[in-house]
């Protein structure tokens, strides 16, 4: 097995998602399906590849540090369930430690 | 059981550019809340980052003012995470390719000198800021959200909680005259996350480390780390293992409160951001920013001690910070001997900034019109007495030096035509005094003197009147 059942849980956790018994099994599956077919990958030789980290040749195109206004704030918040004063207002999460 | 503590910092400064790190959106501290964003902030479908190039500067920048090697290939990675401060629900980074690698900087702690190596340097971009209320409701404000921030990594070569306070000092010290960031920890400015662990001496292996995370006090990450280190070492010896686990340092009580297990860091599922293509940094730019470092603290105080003649501990306070020798330097520039202009700024400028609670730049005061004032003094035309009632009206009211003291009237009177008549007139009423001058009794100087003084309201010029009393004297 390429992957377990609790692998798949736990990532599903941090995507918020939850899975029934059944899906488990099911998605555990299909993962490790998935990963086998891209683990034969690793027979190649890769010694001396520089790594791929986009698959497009493309070259990052730099934008002078000028700034411009932004967008008006009645506008952003049409698409914000709840807001007062100017805030967004959420469910209080008290959990500092992921900041940054 | 004898034990040494090694210690790690992380260290977040914000970046004073003028636009976000990859959107336009302007970045301003203390704006009405959800002003400064845009829809790339907010992370709409279909919106595209674009790198600020002025960021990507002042990294590098930063880099190399800590001396390190910059990365010539870089890409930007995603860190996911879920949480209200980041609509993305990632935070774009650098975890691949940081954009320096292998610097350092030089401490002092009670005389010695060490060398603390810096692991690496992320361009990254800050969070926005949640505000919890009693009311079971958070409040988002995003201006934050897209700050371009850079992260210091130092090496694990800290070993005690002074050399944490003094590598931060240090480090805010270079960044600040590098001119990439105010670095204000009251404003957030400069946070700082501490890893420490302790392991027996001798040990070849690193002790099992916790992490104290967004301390914004130097003084918090001191007290926090020598709380956290003798814990350490009272649970192992007392047969107990340390877990790895965030910690948050609790000021009233000075100790270190767990709030949870640490989850690895693969939960962070890092990958590379598709939606910015890599960059390649040509030796030209590298050049370039280096060029435009300004002048570093430890090149600026040698200057000041070997071309300017300013002793080694004035040379020292006088580049604390970069506003100070910035001031330093242009008050020379515009002719103010140094010495001079190091003891005013020394004296009487710290004096009056502590006094009313002010910034140097904050206050009405012109490095033209320190220079004025002290060339004023220089050439004799005020008094260093009269030359404090000159500076307490500059540096509150902006006036011009020279204007202000013929405006007043203040000038010193240095003419002996002008002085001897009154001398002599003095000395005619004070009769008494004469004779005991010539008695011997040398305090009578000091009386027709101060007569002197009062008769010319203080602007007499004392050397000039000293001269001449004698010379008056000694012909009765």
């Amino acid at each position: 097995m390429a992957i377990s059942a609790s692998e798949v849980k736990h990532v599903a956790s941090l995507a918020k998602l939850a899975f029934t018994d059944e899906e488990l099994q099911k998605f555990t599956g299909q993962m490790d399906d998935i990963i086998g077919m891209v683990q034969q990958l690793s027979e190649v030789d890769t010694e001396g590849v520089t790594v791929t980290t986009h698959v497009t040749d493309a070259i990052g195109v730099m934008r002078e540090d000028v700034a411009v206004t932004g967008t008006a704030r009645e506008e952003l918040m049409k698409n914000v369930p709840q807001h007062q004063d100017g805030y967004i207002k959420v469910p209080a999460i008290i959990d500092e430690s992921e900041e940054a | 059981m004898n034990f040494e503590t090694t210690i790690g910092l992380e260290v977040h400064i914000e970046m004073k550019t003028n636009s976000k790190a990859f959107s336009a959106a302007p970045v301003k501290y203390g704006v009405e809340q959800n002003t400064n964003t845009n829809v790339v902030d907010w992370g709409f479908p279909g919106v595209l980052p674009t790198i600020n190039k002025g960021a990507l500067e002042y990294g590098m920048r930063a880099a190399l003012a800590l001396n390190c090697e910059i990365t010539k290939d870089i890409h930007f990675d995603r860190k996911n995470y879920f949480y209200p401060d980041n609509p993305k629900a990632y935070q774009i980074t650098q975890s691949q390719t940081p954009i320096g690698r292998n610097g350092w900087l030089e401490i002092e702690v009670d005389g010695k000198k060490k060398k603390i190596g810096i692991e690496e340097m992320h361009v990254e971009e800050d969070a926005g800021k949640n505000t919890h209320n009693p009311d079971g409701y958070s409040y988002v404000d995003l201006n934050r959200q897209g700050t371009p921030l850079i992260e210091i990594v130092s090496k694990p070569d800290i070993a005690s909680a002074d050399e944490a306070y003094a590598y931060l000092v240090r480090l805010r010290q270079i960044i600040q005259f590098t001119g990439v960031s105010d670095v204000k920890m009251e404003e957030g400015s400069m946070r700082a996350d501490v890893n420490v662990s302790v392991r027996p001496i001798g040990s070849d292996k690193f002790g099992t480390k916790t992490e104290m995370k967004n301390l914004n006090s130097f003084e918090h990450v001191r007290k926090g780390t020598q709380y956290e280190a003798k814990r350490q070492q009272r649970v192992l010896l007392s047969g107990g293992e340390i877990q790895q686990e965030t910690r948050r340092f609790d000021e009233p009580s000075g100790e270190t409160i767990l709030m949870r297990v640490k989850e690895g860091a693969s939960d962070y599922r890092y990958f590379p951001e598709p939606d910015i293509p890599p960059i390649h940094i040509s030796n030209d730019w590298i050049e370039e920013v280096r060029k435009s470092i300004p002048e570093m603290p430890d090149k600026r105080r040698e200057k000041y001690v070997v071309s300017w003649g300013i002793p080694e501990y004035d040379a020292g306070v006088l580049t604390q910070t970069k506003e100070m020798s910035d001031f330093f330097e242009e008050t020379v520039a515009n002719g103010a001997d140094a010495k001079l202009a190091a003891n005013w700024l020394m004296g009487e400028v710290n004096a009056y900034m502590n006094a009313n609670k002010l910034e140097l730049l904050d206050t009405k005061l012109t490095p033209e019109h320190l220079a004025s004032m002290i060339k004023l003094i220089e050439d004799g035309t005020i008094s260093s007495k009269i030359a404090k009632k000159v500076f307490q009206e500059i540096i509150a009211n902006n006036s011009d030096p020279k204007t202000w003291v013929e405006e007043k009237g203040l000038v010193q009177l240095s003419d002996p035509t002008v002085l001897e008549p009154i001398i002599e007139t003095i000395l005619d009423n004070n009769e008494k005094s004469v004779d005991d001058f010539k008695n011997g009794k040398d305090r009578a100087i000091g009386f027709l003197v101060g007569q002197i003084m009062k008769e010319t309201h203080g602007k007499a010029n004392p050397k000039v009147v000293n001269k001449l009393l004698m010379g008056s004297l000694k012909k009765r």
